[in-house]
């Protein structure tokens, strides 16, 4: 059963010697391919830990981590990993289109071939006639689509999202939900997305993995069966509203409340 | 969409030459006024020559010397130019070493901070010594020392400011270190480079000059200027100052230059 997982956790645990904290507890996670499993839980549970230690960003303490049957750190040579922060991280000094060819050129692609999976990316993202801005000629909601599209760019076999879209307002925030869905569909990679979000968990999930902090542990997971393709209907749907509650009791029921500001962007 | 390109590239070129003016405009006006302020003030009350000389007796100066200023200018601006390289260089290439070696960032930054606080323009009578007071290089060494710490402690500062995420997300490319020098911690120090390029090139002129008061060649700018003000020949002082102040503009403005061509990416050059 092991052998189709594309992640394989076992055991994980990391401990900071600063503070001698426990971000991490005996963590095991195993995901499919093309999983979409969001972590969820309130600050300081470990969930961009675990994803840092995913992709090898962070070293585990104990415990073991392969990717498609690999070590971290081959995979991470291999290019497995398309990481997306919450602020698009973009160089200044490059154009749109060379962000976005910044992951290729490190591969070693060529230029013609580069160049063709740029194009291809910008239209996927909906930027065609920005490739020779700047990033700071464009929106915040622009800057995270380059972001994405240059995750996304060398086809890894990983998706590794640190709550890419927390810095956005909301409408922006279900827009791009909407255009993550229909990328994943169509790559089909696998992803891994922290959020602070319940509901935005719940939407793009195909599961939700909640997390507990003190020390950061898995404290439940629950599989989401909203039909997909997913849509704006989805969100008045009443299943969404039972899982959304599952979740919260969920996050709840382990004593651990979420701070009020969390509290006010999820209701 | 292309349309925003167009719009954010600005009007015609007719348009950008009117509005640059139109930003001109109020400096202009300004000197204008400062010139006839100082020319009228010194008619007006007759002050004495040694104190302050009318623009117009020194932009005479500037005339009947030219085939004396403009020579000496040039040398001085050589000696200058001389320091301000090696100056640059060496200061580039220490923040270079200091920011990849970290224990010999750790022995030598208390050392060059204190060094910093030197007024290292009172050694320039030392490095006469220590070179041939006459030859031009003593004076490239004051210019050069004084831009080695600027250059040195805001290039180390720019490759020290990458952001860590753009680190992190090049680790995640498996990127080697000097793939993140080059790719990320370069482009990020171009413009801290570049500002302290552009107070060097200042302080190039101003160490060269000064390097001159303690003795140099007779056909030197600073040389010229201290022996006219000794002899009371005080508009060709003047003339002089204005010469050195020209050349150090033209050096200023080259770097300006430079910085808008290799750093044309950054929103703050675009804003400027």
């Amino acid at each position: 059963m092991n052998s189709t997982s594309v992640v394989r956790i076992d055991g994980v645990t990391k401990t900071f010697p600063q503070g001698n904290v426990t971000a991490l507890q005996e963590i095991d996670l195993e995901l499919a391919p093309a999983e979409f499993v969001s972590l969820i839980g309130p600050s300081g549970c470990g969930k961009s830990t675990l994803l840092r230690v995913i992709g090898d960003l962070i070293e585990p303490t104990a415990g073991s981590i392969t990717v498609n049957g690999k070590s971290v750190r081959q995979a991470r040579n291999d290019g497995d990993y398309g990481i997306v922060f919450q602020d698009a991280v973009l160089f200044d000094w490059r154009t749109v289109a060379k962000n976005i060819a910044l992951p290729l050129e490190m591969l070693g692609w060529e230029r013609q071939r580069r160049k063709a999976r740029v194009t291809e990316m910008l239209e996927l993202v909906e930027l065609g006639g920005f490739a020779d801005h700047h990033p700071w000629q464009l929106s915040g909601g622009m800057q995270q689509r380059v972001a994405i599209a240059r995750a996304l760019s060398f086809e890894p076999a990983l998706l590794l999202m640190d709550e890419p879209f927390g810095a956005l307002d909301e409408m922006t925030r279900e827009r791009l939900n909407l255009e993550l869905l229909s990328i994943w569909q169509k790559t089909g990679s696998t992803v891994v997305f922290v959020t602070h979000s319940i509901s935005e968990a719940v939407f793009l999930s195909t599961r939700v993995v909640v997390m507990s902090p003190r020390p950061g542990r898995i404290a439940g997971m629950i599989d989401v069966d909203l039909p997909s393709p997913r849509s704006v209907e989805t969100r008045e749907a009443p299943r969404f509203f039972e899982l959304v509650t599952e979740v919260r009791e969920l996050l709840r029921k382990r004593g651990e409340h979420l701070l009020p500001e969390e509290e006010a962007r999820i209701s | 969409m292309s349309g925003i390109v167009v719009s954010e590239r600005g009007p015609t070129v007719g348009g950008r030459a009117v509005r640059q003016a139109g930003e001109w405009l109020p400096a202009v006006v300004v000197f204008v006024l400062v010139v006839g302020l100082w020319e009228g003030t010194i008619r007006a009350f007759h002050v004495q020559q040694f104190l302050l000389p009318k623009p117009s007796s020194i932009a005479s100066a500037f005339w009947t010397q030219r085939h004396t200023l403009w020579p000496a200018g040039w040398y001085t601006f050589k000696e200058a130019l001389g320091g301000f390289v090696i100056g640059s260089v060496a200061g580039v290439v220490a923040a270079t070493v200091v920011g990849r070696f970290r224990v010999v960032g750790t022995a030598l930054m208390p050392i060059f901070i204190a060094a910093n606080a030197i007024p290292i323009i009172a050694f320039a009578p030392i490095f006469g010594v220590w070179f041939n007071p006459i030859s031009p290089h003593s004076k490239m060494a004051v210019a050069g020392v004084l831009c080695f710490l600027p250059v040195m402690v805001n290039t180390l500062r720019g490759l020290q400011s990458a952001s860590p995420r753009q680190i992190e997300l090049m680790r995640s490319y498996a990127a080697s270190d000097f793939d993140v020098w080059r790719r990320v911690r370069v482009p990020t120090a171009l413009p801290f480079l570049f500002t302290a390029l552009k107070v060097a090139s200042v302080l190039a002129m101003i160490g060269a000059i000064v390097g001159e008061y303690f003795g140099g060649a007779l056909t030197a700018l600073g040389v010229l200027i201290s022996s006219d003000a000794q002899v009371f020949q005080f508009t060709t002082a003047w003339a002089g100052i204005l010469v050195a102040s020209l050349l150090g503009i033209a050096l200023y403005t080259a770097v300006v230059l430079v910085e808008r061509v290799v750093v044309r990416w950054s929103p703050q050059a675009r804003g400027s």
